[in-house]
């Protein structure tokens, strides 16, 4: 999940150096730590390597010109260098990590150690079938998961990420249109106003065209607005919508939508983002679903790693099931196959998305969380998590500004509309650093004025969610008497308020040397 | 349950505070039809460590691992030793359970890193301006061919018969769902020249591969001059980040893009993935790139700091106008990347590839005494291409018998192009003298 930043860039009033100045540049605990470029030297390595014979090559000259001009680190400098870097971030092992649509939830260590086996890690996937049976049989079990939590008979296992599980679904769609001789006539794809990003940029992605569909006064869907759109035409290509929903609500009209789409020749892609929330208690194919990706760095809990790498296995429907892309695992009498290229059972298949099968050091994570877990737990997953965010939403709704009235799913979003004159989301959002928390997603979803999004997950304990809404009603409150001290927030943090304007204006996206370094060098 | 620390008295006073009567109120606007009366059928219930942890190393110990004997498969992943050091860092709390630095005061950790990542990269491929990551070189491969439409205003892009097929593969799917025309030449072991003949006036970029599938190397600048001739990018791939430290790279054969697989500097083999995609590009086409930047700026009080920046090329300020849809990347295959590559520096980058250019020189003296084995590849770095008077398929089972791992058969990536009795096969640094003899060895009986 992308974070949305309409709201103003941070470009920040200069306040004068800060109150504590070290000699050092450190501060306690925190250390200041350059550049590797800076703390290292161009000659320096912190690998010990076997010598070189100096044999004749079979290169046939074509060879770096420019040596390689790369500053190394010894290892105790390696070290320090980032267990100083990894001081300045905030993470979900320190505390609560609200960020609205990603699911920050605990990621356990056991999946961390499963995960490096070296009978999954230490396997390339070009061996033959034979030696690999093993992770074909765990590619094949989380897959058997999947397709049971979700209601689907079919999954396709490769997609990277849940943008790249999009792609998988759109493209299984647009096959499907091709197969039926309609992909020429059908090219619109409806997104509802308070749809994810990746969602319109992925449609236009797979050569569609983009058609906006209104959200009601409920967040919901307009289904006036959606009939509209639907009458007496022929060129739907499919729907993508998000359930739950971005503003955090279940689709009350979904098996209606669902049944219009289909009506109307289209099919039904489901962004499973929010699935956290209905994991165990509801199951997309039972909403007339045609493609959903999950991501398994979310409900699944494999570690977000600070962007990444994500994993997004796409689930798809009978209609769409036999266009899935390459490769898949296939049960055969003579053991587990893995279907790499064109054959008869791959006959429709849209192709091949990526090098090799998938995200596998994610499966095993995901897989290992699942057994945890099992059926029972996995339900009581997704309770836990609608109990917290509901508790929050309850807990705040009379210092801020609720989006919509009723019970929410497993995040609780607000409006603005609470706060002073001169006050904004990213102000309660700095405010919320200084208190030692990540802040909310904010400006998101786009049909909510200056959204905050809280979605606390099911691992937080009973206190640690008290503790944040005290916080928060604390920031409320001076959000809404227009408190100066928002303005400058945060204080706290390893640096304060960076000014994104200038970034952008005058991008500097690597290191280069000082000039006098520079000319030295040549 | 472990990861659960709600109890049950919680629950109750958190249903009460709320003033719902159970949690089956916050379900009511599920259809009923839709609402899941017990379990779900099939799915076994909770489980402690000991058992996760015994089931999985189960079907982890039916596997055939790269230390378990001679092991020689690349194919664009690539085994190389990783130090210890670089798990520690990136199994870091606040690396490993950090989200996109979206708020960077308290994400600096990871955007310095980013911005180290990304002038590593840079420096590597010798090119102006490298991203925070994709998710793979075969996904950077597809992203950079559409992008070179997107910059040129044109729709047909020329693959040469050397580019790994399931980069080729992923490139054409991206490339045809967007109504791009994609030409790839037929596979040649030594055919990437025949780029310069394919290119012309309505050409938006050429796609060459150095090392190439087949493991050849070759100074793409005549294709770079001819693509600029008919004022067409040149994207530049390669498998195998290592032999940046030794090959010539992109950027000093003119270059527009540079796309690769970074798998080999900090990544484990992982069956496939996770991986992390490079992507490198001319200062000019910086606003066309996909995925995340990190830009240098400073502070409220002046100080320097990081930040992601120029997003309005992405999806979440865009929406359908993006560059791409990419969100998600790799940020901790980039960090284990970076790790490495900082322990590295330059000088031990290009010592590793030297060491592992020797290894592989070795195994091809020793592959190429064994009568009826052609080494094809007529440049290399650390893998090559030979032909067996014999199926290659049935040849690497018979080794595997014997415990070598000795390459892939091209016809499993290539199949129907005549290529049954064509092996790949890599060597580095991780292989010994005595892996090689027992390879040559086994070869020998296979081919006797």
């Amino acid at each position: 999940m992308s974070m949305q930043t309409v709201g103003r860039l941070s470009q920040p009033v200069v306040t004068g150096t800060s109150d504590c100045v070290t000699v050092s540049g450190s501060k306690g605990l925190l250390q200041r730590e350059d550049l590797l470029f800076e703390v290292g030297a161009a000659n320096q390595t912190g690998v010990d390597l076997p010598g070189l014979k100096n044999r004749s090559d079979r290169l046939g000259g074509v060879r770096r010109a420019q040596p390689l001009q790369l500053a190394g680190l010894s290892e105790p400098q390696a070290v320090r260098h980032y267990v100083r870097l990894s001081q300045k971030n905030y993470a979900i092992d320190l505390g609560l990590f609200p960020l609205g649509s990603c699911t920050m939830k605990h990621n356990p260590r056991l999946n961390e150690k499963m995960a490096r086996l070296p009978g999954f890690a230490n396997i390339h996937p070009l061996q033959p079938e034979s030696s690999v049976q093993g992770g074909l049989a765990l590619i094949d079990e989380l897959a058997d998961w999947l397709k049971r939590l979700t209601g689907m008979p079919a999954v396709a296992m490769s997609p990277k990420a849940g943008a790249h599980g999009e792609l998988c679904g759109m493209l299984a769609i647009r096959k499907a249109l091709e197969v039926r001789g309609e992909l020429a006539s059908r090219r619109r794809v409806l997104v509802p106003a308070s749809a994810h990003g990746t969602n319109p940029a992925t449609a236009i992605q797979c050569g569609f065209t983009v058609d906006e569909i209104k959200a009601d006064a409920r967040g919901r869907v307009d289904m006036a607005d959606l009939e509209l759109k639907l009458q007496q035409t022929d060129d739907i290509a499919a729907i993508m919508l998000t359930n739950p929903n971005t503003c955090g609500l279940f689709e009350t009209d979904i098996k209606a939508i669902a049944d219009l789409i289909h009506a109307a020749g289209g099919y039904f892609y489901c962004d499973g983002a929010n699935f956290n929330a209905i994991v165990g208690r509801v199951r997309p194919g039972d909403l007339g679903v045609d493609a959903m990706h999950i991501n398994l760095h979310k409900t699944f809990s494999t570690p977000h790693g600070g962007g990444g790498p994500g994993s997004g296995p796409t689930v798809l429907s009978d209609a769409l099931a036999p266009y899935a892309p390459l490769p898949f695992v296939e049960r055969t009498e003579a053991g587990l196959r893995l279907v790499e290229n064109d054959c008869e059972e791959s006959q429709h298949s849209f192709g091949r998305m990526i090098a090799f099968h998938g995200q596998m050091g994610m499966f095993v994570r995901a897989l290992a969380y699942m057994l945890s877990h099992g059926g029972d737990g996995l339900k009581q997953v997704a309770e836990d998590a609608v109990l917290n965010a509901n508790y929050i939403q309850v807990r705040l709704k009379t210092v801020m500004t609720p989006a919509f009235s009723g019970y929410c799913m497993h995040e609780a979003l607000f409006s603005d509309a609470f706060t002073a004159e001169g006050v904004e989301t990213i102000d309660i959002a700095k405010a919320l650093i200084d208190e030692g928390y990540h802040p909310m997603t904010m400006y998101f979803p786009l049909v909510v004025h200056g959204a905050m999004l809280i979605e606390p997950t099911e691992t937080e304990s009973k206190q640690e969610l008290d503790r944040f809404c005290d916080v928060m009603t604390d920031i409320a409150a001076r959000a809404s008497r227009g408190h100066d001290s928002l303005l400058t927030a945060p204080v706290n943090a390893p640096v304060k308020r960076l000014d994104e304007t200038q970034a952008a204006r005058r991008p500097v996206l690597k290191w280069q040397p000082p000039v006098n370094e520079a000319i030295a060098a040549e | 349950m472990r990861y659960l620390p709600l109890t049950d008295q919680d629950r109750r006073q958190m249903l009460a505070t709320i003033g719902a009567a159970s949690i089956d109120d916050f379900y009511e606007d599920v259809p009923v039809s839709a609402r899941l009366s017990g379990a779900i059928e099939g799915l076994p219930s909770h489980q402690g460590e000991l058992a996760v942890e015994r089931h999985l190393s189960g079907l982890a110990s039916r596997n055939r691992t790269a230390d378990d004997g001679p092991f020689f498969l690349g194919g664009g992943a690539y085994r190389h030793h990783v130090p210890a050091s670089v798990d520690m860092i990136i199994q870091r709390s606040e690396f490993l359970t950090t989200y996109t630095p979206y708020q960077p005061e308290i994400a600096q950790g990871t955007l310095q890193t980013l911005f180290e990542f990304q002038t590593q990269v840079a420096a590597m491929t010798a090119m102006d301006v490298a991203n925070a990551s994709m998710y793979d070189g075969s996904t950077a491969c597809a992203e950079a061919a559409v992008m070179a439409c997107r910059v040129t205003r044109r729709k047909k892009v020329i693959m040469s018969g050397g580019v790994h097929p399931h980069y080729a593969a992923a490139t054409r799917l991206l490339c045809e769902a967007q109504g791009i025309e994609v030409i790839q030449l037929p596979p040649a072991i030594d055919g990437e020249l025949d780029l310069i003949e394919s290119v012309n006036d309505d050409t938006a970029c050429v796609i060459g591969q150095s090392p190439n599938f087949f493991g050849t190397i070759t100074d793409l600048s005549p294709v770079s001059e001819a693509a600029h001739a008919n004022k067409a990018l040149m994207v530049s791939v390669f498998t195998e980040a290592v032999s940046l430290g030794l090959v010539t790279p992109p950027g000093e054969m003119g270059a527009d893009i540079a796309v690769g697989e970074g798998q080999s500097i900090g990544g484990a083999l992982n069956y496939g993935g996770p991986y992390v995609g490079l992507f490198a590009c001319k200062d000019k086409l910086v606003r066309q790139m996909p995925g995340r930047l990190c830009g240098e700026t400073v502070d409220a009080d002046g100080q320097r700091g990081f930040v992601l920046t120029l997003s309005t090329r992405e999806q979440h300020i865009r929406r359908d106008k993006a560059t791409s849809n990419i969100c998600t990347n790799s940020g901790l295959c980039a960090l284990a990347f970076t790790a490495h590559m900082s322990l590295l520096g330059g000088v031990g980058l290009e010592h590793l590839a030297r060491l592992n250019h020797e290894v592989a020189c070795d195994l091809a003296d020793a592959l190429g005494a064994i009568e009826g084995v052609e080494i094809l590849t007529p440049r290399f770095f650390n893998e090559f291409a030979y032909r067996i008077p014999k199926s290659a398929g049935p040849v690497l089972e018979k080794l595997l018998a014997k415990g070598v791992v000795a390459g892939v058969q091209a016809c499993r990536l290539l199949p129907g192009q005549g290529l049954d009795d064509v092996m790949i096969t890599s060597a580095t640094e991780c292989n010994t003298p005595d892996d090689i003899a027992a390879y040559a060895a086994a070869l020998k009986e296979c081919l006797s």
